[in-house]
């Protein structure tokens, strides 16, 4: 059970928060002009990698708040928390 | 007093009997014995019988490692509890307990056959006996084996008790008040840090609290003299909570603990007074130090399980602790120099000891005090074989050769009522690995010790891999001021006396002249594996632990495995020619203990299970006699059944009465997200299929909303109240999701746009009038509102007022009717409700609950997202293409819609069937097929929803079938158990096409 650090609220329990998958997956401005494979890109494919990733977060049962995460998924460290619209922290 | 005690101690009080029961005899022990403790006063060895084999089994331990004597306490009553360890219970007057697994009784049972024919239930019996044939399984031997085995019955009444939860937060939080707890606390509160020291047992101090030997000495005070004055000191720091009879359960990362607190278990039935029974605390803390100790290992040889066989320093703890000898003719069989304790202890007693040592020789202070005392020592020999049936007699012993790898010479019988074994000391590092530490193997003394990694959590004393007092005392003094900072504590100059251990050997198996396939050397007591089944295994070819564990369900038992799973390591190492520490361990998961459901869900019981959500009109409802529907946490009136009406007849009433003059719906529970911004309007167009821009103020639209892979996610009417101003509906079940999910394109995709939203669900209640006399009663509450097509048309709202009270008035339909929707305040919900039954009165308003609703939209072919769609249904396969744009850019889920998979022509595609027979009324979710013929049979689709309609007088059904689409007029057929029903595809709506109910 982490403690997760709210950007906006500071130390909380997980269980206030949610994952939202991999951070840093841009939403194409221009969907259309994509082919089926540049899209499903976009749609479908995520890392999942054992070691350091970027993760989006969302504070839900508190201040609603997302935010980005850098975390450790083979020891569930978390490095940072950052807002979104921020630049991830280079290691 | 029984013979069997023969010690007074101050730990029990032998001035207070407490009398209890055990498997329907009468007994007497002391208040301060637990249940194994009296059992074994009372010359009780035998306690259960084994999994498999049915062979006697006695108690063996003194603590949470204990495999064999599991009862069943209280049996018959609502407080009943199986699978509990008599070495954990403490004794109280009136206690009951049985032994499980031993029908029909524990000194005779049929299963004991079992032991005759074992040769036959080799590693994965079960697996290769039972796959055949098939129909034998289910019949016979599956209910053979779960009664033959049964682990305990469960309670069968609602368990009265309380439960608790606690969180609490602390600078340091320490497991285990042995000597390390002790000296990690004291450091810790005397620090000012806030400290929470737990201990499982109901005192603290952990084996020290009984050690009064010559060779054990802390500044020349006994070490239990020592430690005595040391906890009296603990009781007055401040800063320390010492939380007893507490066990820690799980460690999570980030110093998150859980830990179950036992508040009246000890306690006489009478006296529990329906209070609290467990409270679980869930911890965070700073730190954590884990001073959970070790535990004893057995020596795996020939029938190493009968009654009386039992753990060196158990032995040593019934004697000193509680006062009792557990025989009077005792053999110490060991490895190590620590059970040389207990045969001191015994001998200062009068009682006869003797010693089989694997060891060549050993020349430690206590070894030497031991022979001072004219115990009689066998070195370098080992047990090959024991007797007894129901308790141990005798023992016959034999010399090793030189390696260890053979037995030599002749065998040596000797008698004895009670057999003390250690195979050394295995750290308690299941806390560590729970936290994700990681094991280092020492080779020495052939043990995991936890390899420090976190500078939040540190592992001290004998779990830590330090078995000897001034190894304890040191470093756990030097570990605990490194890791809380502290230049210097009273712990710096202790002065420490004890026996060092010189010499050490250990054998997972011992050998023996009896061939392999004959002797029974049991690893895992409770499970009954042993020696033979995991060579097996590993000559079928299994290799990794894992895999070996579950094959031989070693390890698997309630203990999961505290005394088995080292042996069945090394075993494995040896026969596979490996270096132990290359294997890693078995995975410890919590929790440590077995838990109580009712500690897990503490209050979260009856009422207070889930959160239940009523709309303001509830009450009303109820009073008229409402069935209820849980659509997530809402409570909905599902139908209002008039006298003993059942649910066909009063729907096929209400949707009759909605249709004919009037009905009225609560339809507050509807998810309400008030959007507001300057870009609003743009904000809209990107989240659903349709165009928004041009949407007029105070007119209404449907709009759909996708996921972005184009599925359909959630559906409703959207009002624009004012200019940057409108109010969505979501579903009831999606509200949350839909907000969450738009909150987190606004935040992350889209932050330049100006748009705030805020749910608003729980803000207004909402009554729905709909039917042909709807405009009347609306007329009627509103005097001075012209409800003309023209003045307000369909999809339209207005602001009324009833007295003083605001309302908000949609002219929308979800039943195809005339309909408007009344929303207000929810204070005010059911004044209006009221007032609608009032006024409509005369026009035999009737209210229906979610089922007609239901039913009426099915008429009219409008979909309910969640049923007729599952998560894989395009707008196009809904056939609603109507409402996906083609001019917009952009929206969610728009490119999605031409992906090669979404624009297959044989998705499946949502149609109406009509069943052939208009009487027959199809079942949802039923399949549907094209060829019954045509094995195997194809199915096509399956059928959404389904209902007798009264105002079409047929049945009719909403289905998605593969490129339905093209169908209209095609027969299929829809299989049922009995019969297959005949059914048309045909259009999706029903009832009115032309749209000129809604302006009735
Ligand atoms: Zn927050």
């Amino acid at each position: 059970m982490f403690l997760i650090n709210c950007p906006y609220c500071g130390e909380r329990d997980q269980s206030e928060f949610s994952c939202g998958g991999e951070a840093h997956m841009v939403r194409p401005k221009q969907p259309t002009e994509l082919s089926d494979d540049q899209w499903a890109e976009y749609l479908f494919m995520r890392k999942n990698i054992k070691g350091v990733q970027f993760e989006r977060w969302n504070h839900a049962h508190g201040c609603r708040k997302w935010f980005n995460m850098v975390r450790d998924t083979s020891n569930d460290k978390i490095h940072a928390v950052y807002k979104m619209g921020e630049k991830p922290p280079v290691e | 007093m029984t013979k069997f005690r023969v010690n007074k101690t101050k730990h029990v009080d032998q001035t207070k009997t407490v009398s209890f029961n055990f498997d329907g005899k009468s007994y007497h022990g002391f208040d301060g014995d637990t249940l194994a403790s009296a059992l074994l006063s009372n010359g009780v060895h035998l306690v259960g019988r084994s999994f498999k084999y049915h062979r006697p089994r006695g108690i063996m331990s003194c603590g949470s490692e204990e495999p064999n004597a599991i009862c069943q306490i209280n049996e018959n009553t609502d407080l009943t509890e199986p699978n509990v360890r008599a070495t954990e219970i403490e004794l109280y007057e009136g206690l009951k307990a049985s032994s499980q697994n031993c029908w029909p009784s524990v000194n005779f049972d049929i299963g004991g056959i079992n032991n005759f024919i074992s040769q036959f239930i080799p590693a994965g019996f079960y697996y290769k006996t039972f796959m055949w044939p098939k129909s034998f399984w289910k019949k016979i031997y599956e209910p053979l084996i779960r009664w033959s085995a049964g682990l305990g019955k469960s309670p069968t009444k609602p368990d009265p008790e309380l439960y608790d939860h606690k969180h609490v937060h602390c600078d340091v939080l320490i497991i285990g008040g042995g000597i390390s707890g002790i000296i990690a606390s004291k450091i810790a509160a005397k620090n000012n840090l806030r400290t929470i020291l737990i201990e499982d047992k109901n005192i603290l101090g952990g084996s020290t609290i009984f050690q009064k030997n010559e060779n054990y000495k802390i500044n020349n005070k006994y070490s239990s003299e020592w430690l005595d004055d040391e906890i009296a000191e603990l009781q007055k720091l401040d800063n320390l909570t010492i939380k007893t009879r507490t066990s820690l359960a799980a460690y999570h990362s980030y110093n998150y603990l859980l830990a179950k607190e036992n508040i009246s278990d000890h306690l006489p039935l009478d006296k529990k007074n329906g209070g609290i029974r467990q409270r679980l605390w869930k911890i965070r803390a700073d730190k954590v130090l884990v001073a959970t100790g070790a535990i004893e290992r057995p020596l795996v040889f020939n029938n190493n399980d009968r009654p009386g066989i039992m753990l060196a320093n158990s032995v040593k703890k019934y004697l000193d602790f509680y006062g009792v000898s557990c025989g009077f003719n005792n053999v110490i069989f060991t490895n190590n120099d620590s059970a040389y304790e207990t045969a001191v202890s015994l001998k200062e007693k009068g009682i006869s000891v003797e010693i089989i040592d694997i060891r060549k020789k050993s020349n430690s202070k206590i070894v030497k005090n031991a022979e001072k005392l004219g115990v009689k020592i066998y070195w370098n020999s080992t047990i090959v074989n024991t007797f007894g049936h129901r308790k141990i007699k005798s023992i016959e012993i034999m010399n090793l050769s030189e390696d260890g790898s053979n037995v030599v010479g002749d065998k040596n019988r000797i008698n004895c009522d009670c057999l003390a074994v250690s195979g050394g000391w295995t750290p308690m590092v299941h806390m560590h690995t729970q936290s994700g530490g990681k094991l280092d193997f020492r080779e020495n003394d052939q043990t995991f010790i936890p390899t420090e990694i976190d500078e939040n959590h540190i592992n001290v004393g004998s779990c830590n891999g330090d078995f000897e007092l001034e190894e304890i005392i040191n470093n756990t003094n030097k570990k605990v001021k490194n890791f809380l900072k502290v230049s210097e504590t009273e712990f710096d100059n202790t002065s420490v006396l004890n026996s060092k251990e010189l010499d050490k050997r250990n054998i997972w198996l011992l050998p023996n002249y009896i061939s392999e396939g004959k002797c029974k050397s049991f690893i895992d007591f409770q499970n009954d594996s042993t020696a033979k089944d995991i060579k097996l295994a590993l000559r079928e070819g299994f290799k990794s632990i894992e895999h070996v564990k579950r094959y031989t369900t070693t390890g698997m038992a309630t203990d999961q495995g505290k005394l088995s799973n080292m042996h069945a390591l090394g075993i494995i190492a040896d026969t596979a020619g490996v270096k132990m520490g290359t294997l890693g361990t078995t995975t410890f998961r919590p929790p440590f203990t077995p838990l109580t459901f009712g500690s897990i869900v503490g209050r979260s019981v009856g009422k207070f299970f889930d959160i239940i959500r009523k709309t303001s009109i509830h009450e009303w409802h109820s009073q008229n006699n409402a069935k209820f529907e849980n659509v997530g946490q809402w409570k909905r009136p599902w139908y209002y059944p008039i006298n003993d009406e059942g649910l066909h007849d009063a729907v096929q009433r209400e949707s009759k009465a909605a249709r004919d003059s009037a009905g009225i719906l609560d339809a507050s529970t509807l998810g309400k997200i008030d959007i507001q911004g300057t870009d609003a309007s743009e904000f809209l167009n990107r989240v659903y299929t349709n165009a928004w821009s041009k949407l007029g103020i105070g007119k209404c639209r449907y709009g759909l909303m996708l996921n972005e892979d184009g599925m359909v996610y959630d559906d409703g009417v959207t009002t624009r109240l004012g200019e940057n101003h409108y109010l969505m509906t979501t579903t009831t079940g999606g509200a949350a999701n839909v907000l969450s999910k738009l909150e987190d394109y606004l935040q992350t995709e889209w932050p330049e746009l100006d748009v705030y939203l805020t749910s608003v669900t729980d803000h207004y209640s909402t009554a729905s009038v709909c039917g042909p006399n709807s405009k009347k009663i609306l007329t009627k509450i509103f005097p001075d509102k012209d409800f003309s097509d023209e003045a307000f048309p369909h999809m339209s709202y207005q602001n009324a007022k009833i007295d003083e009270i605001n309302c908000r008035i949609m002219r929308i339909s979800f039943t195809g009717e005339l309909s408007y929707e009344i929303n207000v305040e929810s204070k005010y919900g059911k004044s209006l409700w009221e007032k609608c039954i009032e006024v409509g009165k005369e026009f035999k308003i009737t209210p229906y609950g979610t089922e007609t609703m239901h039913l009426l939209r099915a008429e009219k072919g409008f979909i309910i997202v969640g049923q007729d769609t599952d998560g894989t249904m395009t707008p196009i396969d809904l056939q609603m293409d109507w409402i996906v744009s083609k001019k917009k850019y952009d929206f969610i889920g728009k490119r999605s819609l031409y992906r090669s998979d979404t624009i297959r022509e044989d998705r499946k595609q949502l149609v109406g069937l009509l069943t052939d027979d208009p009487n027959e009324v199809l079942e949802e979710g039923a399949q549907i097929v094209s060829d019954v013929n045509k094995k195997p049979i194809e199915m096509i689709g399956h059928v959404t929803s389904s209902y007798f309609s009264p105002n079409l007088n047929k049945s009719i059904a909403l289905a998605v079938v593969k490129s339905g689409k093209k169908m209209n007029g095609q027969k299929l057929i829809v299989p049922m158990e009995n019969k297959n029903i005949n059914v048309t595809v045909s259009d999706s709506v029903f009832l009115d096409k032309e749209n000129k109910r809604i302006y009735a």
